[in-house]
């Protein structure tokens, strides 16, 4: 058996999605060699070769790479992929994106998204947004599979694995434009800690960042918003937690004026610790929450502020 | 040739001496707004007397094929000339087709399949319809509310070697080729595709209307085929046994606090401010 685990990096350090992965990959088994694709990736590669239990390191690169682009990965990895028994990566957008084209090369079904490896063969994944846990086993002689790496623990660094080099592949039909990284000083909202959430009982977009932007930059948290404040205008589209948005599970939830909707709920019930701050005592996000406080957002958040110092 | 006559019917959004045809995919699902259930059995999700609608993502995809055609927003008029919906499932999906007609579809094809495809066989269907209608551009959902797989638009564009282009925000069609701005983690990324190609709609994309009472009338009239996957002559074996589909652990209601201070002091004596 030998697993390949495609990389999340930044071009010099890995990610620790990609040490979580590799945590996945030891449990189905076998060898695991890390496949690091980019443009001037080498130290991302190097940083690679130091995680513990890793075979060796593949550092694949060309322009297309560089970019992440989906057939560029494909064409790398589709040469590579009669040495392995399981190729994995991270659930992340890059691992969504090229995964499932590889898995169709392959004649493979794939498997996405895994919170956890029940055997070589067999998985747990999340379905109708984490309502349900479907345990799947798969017959294909090879598996392709994205890995959500809030799943599983991060592989200790402490390994000295080698460094090859191979030619990346291209994207002939795809060109590359441009990159707009979001320059705020706050964390992703899909990969941060804390997460404070506003919800339709704000009223306006003026007061949902009033009340949100600041708490969130107390407690170096992203901020999150209810369909209904989205759809209402208060709160723009990408800050959406749900079933039809994101999901996020931070260590800390905290949601202000909203009431829980299922399409909600669905998006951060696997939160580690839940705050609930709403003055309706009937709200349904109480039935979720750890801690549930019973007040108007209006006097319970500059309290909260004041007791944050 | 230079002369402008002989360009024909080009429209200032391609350079296709024809307009251009989409094809959407569409999936019944489980209303987003209902609770998904687990059966007793554990053979899977109860789907029983549920509420049924369009995937709200494939929903995105037909408002952007249909604002396309209209030349609605920052397209260019006459993008597209001819939509149609695709769906494959059981035969109350024609429901779901009969939607994506009333927003603004042209016309229907319904696959019919009584067991639930997987995303590998429905990509390899999806193919040979392709083969079959022969669209420039297909716009679809980047994932489905229910088996939230994230896989079939990728896995259509591998099968046919079209670009990809995933989580789309914004499209732009020009001269033969979509401009795409795809949400992805931590910003967004622009990139060029060259059509034919696979467009996966992300949330951000538009609104959605309401379809309005007389164009629900007129979808009625609309064609819509009806085929079987046996049709198509495609390998749709299963590669996956559900082995068992199980309820989350459920999270216990916690506790009361009084005040912010009260909340404080929880939060700090758990380690997690």
């Amino acid at each position: 058996m030998a697993v390949l685990v495609i990389a999340d990096h930044d071009g010099s350090t890995v990610r620790d999605t990609t040490h979580k992965t590799v945590t996945a990959a030891s449990k189905i088994g076998g060898d695991i060699d890390i496949l690091v694709v980019g443009e001037g990736a080498r130290a991302a590669a190097d940083a690679a070769a130091k995680i513990k239990g890793v075979r060796k390191v593949l550092l694949a690169e060309s322009a297309g790479l560089g970019k992440v682009l989906a057939e560029a990965v494909e064409a790398t990895v589709l040469p590579l992929a009669g040495g392995y028994d399981a190729i994995l990566a991270p659930a992340t957008t890059d691992g969504k994106n090229f995964a499932p084209r590889i898995a169709a090369k392959l004649d493979v079904a794939p498997i996405s998204d895994i919170i956890e490896v029940v055997s070589a063969d067999t998985f747990v994944r999340p379905i109708y947004a984490g309502n349900a846990l479907e345990t799947v086993q798969s017959s294909d002689a090879k598996k392709v599979i994205t890995v959500r790496p809030t799943g599983f623990d991060a592989a200790e660094e402490g390994g000295s694995a080698s460094v090859e080099s191979l030619t990346g592949g291209d994207a002939p039909g795809t060109a590359f434009v441009s990159e707009e990284k979001v320059k705020s000083d706050r964390p992703e909202l899909g990969a941060a800690k804390i997460v404070v959430s506003g919800g339709r009982a704000m009223g306006s977009s003026e007061e949902f960042h009033a009340v949100m932007d600041p708490l969130a930059d107390k407690l170096g948290a992203a901020v999150g918003a209810s369909r209904a404040a989205v759809d209402a205008g208060y709160a723009p589209n990408d800050y959406q937690v749900g079933q039809t948005g994101k999901v996020v599970a931070p260590e800390l939830y905290i949601a202000i004026g909203i009431s829980g909707a299922i399409q909600h709920l669905a998006g951060m019930k696997d939160s580690k610790i839940i705050v609930a701050i709403n003055k309706d005592p009937d709200a349904p996000i109480f039935q979720v929450a750890d801690y549930g406080l019973v007040a108007d957002y209006k006097t319970a958040v500059p309290e909260l502020m004041t007791a944050l110092g | 040739m230079s002369n402008p006559i002989f360009s024909g019917h080009a429209r200032a959004g391609t350079s296709m001496d024809r307009l251009m045809k989409v094809l959407v995919p569409v999936k019944r699902v489980i209303d987003y707004n209902v609770k998904a259930r687990v059966k007793a059995d554990q053979s899977g999700v109860d789907l029983a007397n549920v509420k049924m609608s369009m995937n709200p993502f494939d929903e995105i995809a037909v408002e952007e094929a249909v604002r396309l055609k209209e030349g609605k927003g920052h397209h260019a008029a006459d993008t597209a000339g001819e939509i149609v919906a695709v769906s494959i499932g059981v035969s109350q999906a024609q429901e779901t087709i009969r939607n994506a007609l009333a927003i603004g579809a042209d016309r229907g094809i319904l696959v019919q399949s009584d067991t639930d495809l997987e995303p590998l066989a429905v990509a390899k269907v999806l193919k040979a319809v392709v083969d079959e209608e022969k669209p420039d551009l297909v716009l679809m959902g980047k994932q489905a509310i229910d088996g939230d797989n994230n896989a079939v638009g990728q896995m259509l564009a591998a099968l046919l070697d079209w670009p990809q282009a995933t989580f789309a925000s914004k499209v732009e069609i020009r001269d033969g080729k979509a401009q795409v701005t795809r949400e992805i983690d931590g910003g967004l990324q622009t990139i060029e595709v060259t059509l034919p190609a696979v467009i996966t709609v992300d949330l951000r994309l538009n609104t959605p209307r309401y379809a309005s009472l007389p164009n629900i009338m007129k979808a009625k009239k609309k064609e819509i085929a009806t085929k079987a996957v046996a049709d198509y002559g495609t390998d749709t074996a299963p590669r996956l046994k559900v082995v068992k589909v199980t309820e989350p652990p459920k999270r216990e209601a916690g506790e009361k606090v009084a005040d912010a201070a009260e909340l404080m002091a929880k939060l700090k004596s758990k380690g997690v401010l």
